[in-house]
């Protein structure tokens, strides 16, 4: 799914990155505990939380993710938007509670990848 | 047997935020020496989990790398608390950071576990009161 689709789903805003749109995720996580993205999550994942701090950007470039999602109308601090800067990272930040912003994105077609998998 | 390629990274304690920036730098340079994705996604993985498990526990400590020409060597350590029970530390979802480290994404006693799960092998050193090393290895071909 194209990053562009997650936006329009979505109704974000693109807080970086807007000429990364173009990019492509195949699979997504919703969680606000990083250990657990970083146990189950494969790359090439959108990852939706609600979590704000630096370790959420960290976290997405140790597992080469290349799109965040805030849900509930988070929004990263100038320090967290300069680090995805830094890596390519699309931020994005959406009113939608992370139920249905999932939701929405597993209705369309987006799948959680296959968990365990390393 | 050729000398390894040899790195040293201070991990500095108390500061959560800066917390991985090691495991950054580990992972650009990595990509610099031409390593596997694969591999390359595995150490950095490790090695984070690493850096957050001693900014929380031990108040910081070291990171050595060693790069050799089928593996790759990582060397935590600190003079933290020790790890008094090691397989307990090692199941999921056992952890003893405190709450304010859970509202921040880790303690979720994930990290240990994490460690392993990415690594083709790891070893614990440990000592209650004296400190704690982790030395972990992965395969690059």
């Amino acid at each position: 799914m194209k990053i562009q689709t997650l936006v329009d789903l979505l109704g974000a805003d693109v807080l970086c990155g807007a000429d990364l749109l173009d990019g492509n995720v195949q699979s997504a996580c919703g969680s606000d505990m990083m250990s657990d993205v970083l146990a189950y999550v494969k790359e090439q994942a959108v990852l939706l939380t609600g979590l704000v701090n630096p370790q959420v950007i960290r976290t997405a470039m140790m597992m080469d993710m290349h799109c965040i999602v805030f849900v509930r109308g988070k929004t990263p601090t100038e320090e967290m938007i300069a680090l995805a800067e830094e890596s390519g990272i699309v931020l994005l930040s959406t009113e939608e509670r992370m139920y249905g912003a999932c939701g929405k994105l597993y209705a369309a077609g987006l799948g959680g990848g296959e968990e365990g998998d390393v | 047997m050729s000398e390894p390629l040899k790195f040293h990274f201070p991990v500095s304690g108390g500061d959560f935020t800066s917390a991985g920036k090691a495991s950054v730098q580990v992972k650009k340079l990595l990509r610099q020496l031409g390593i596997s994705p694969d591999a390359i996604r595995r150490v950095a993985i490790a090695m984070y989990e690493g850096e957050i498990n001693m900014v929380i526990h031990a108040n910081g400590g070291s990171a050595d790398l060693e790069i050799y020409p089928d593996y790759i060597k990582i060397i935590l350590a600190d003079t933290g608390p020790g790890i008094p029970n090691i397989d307990l530390a090692m199941q999921e979802g056992f952890s003893t950071a405190p709450d304010n480290i859970r509202s921040l994404g880790f303690g979720a006693g994930m990290g240990l576990p994490n460690m392993k799960r990415y690594t083709d092998d790891m070893q614990i050193d440990t000592e209650v009161g004296v400190g704690t090393t982790v030395t972990m290895r992965v395969n690059i071909t």
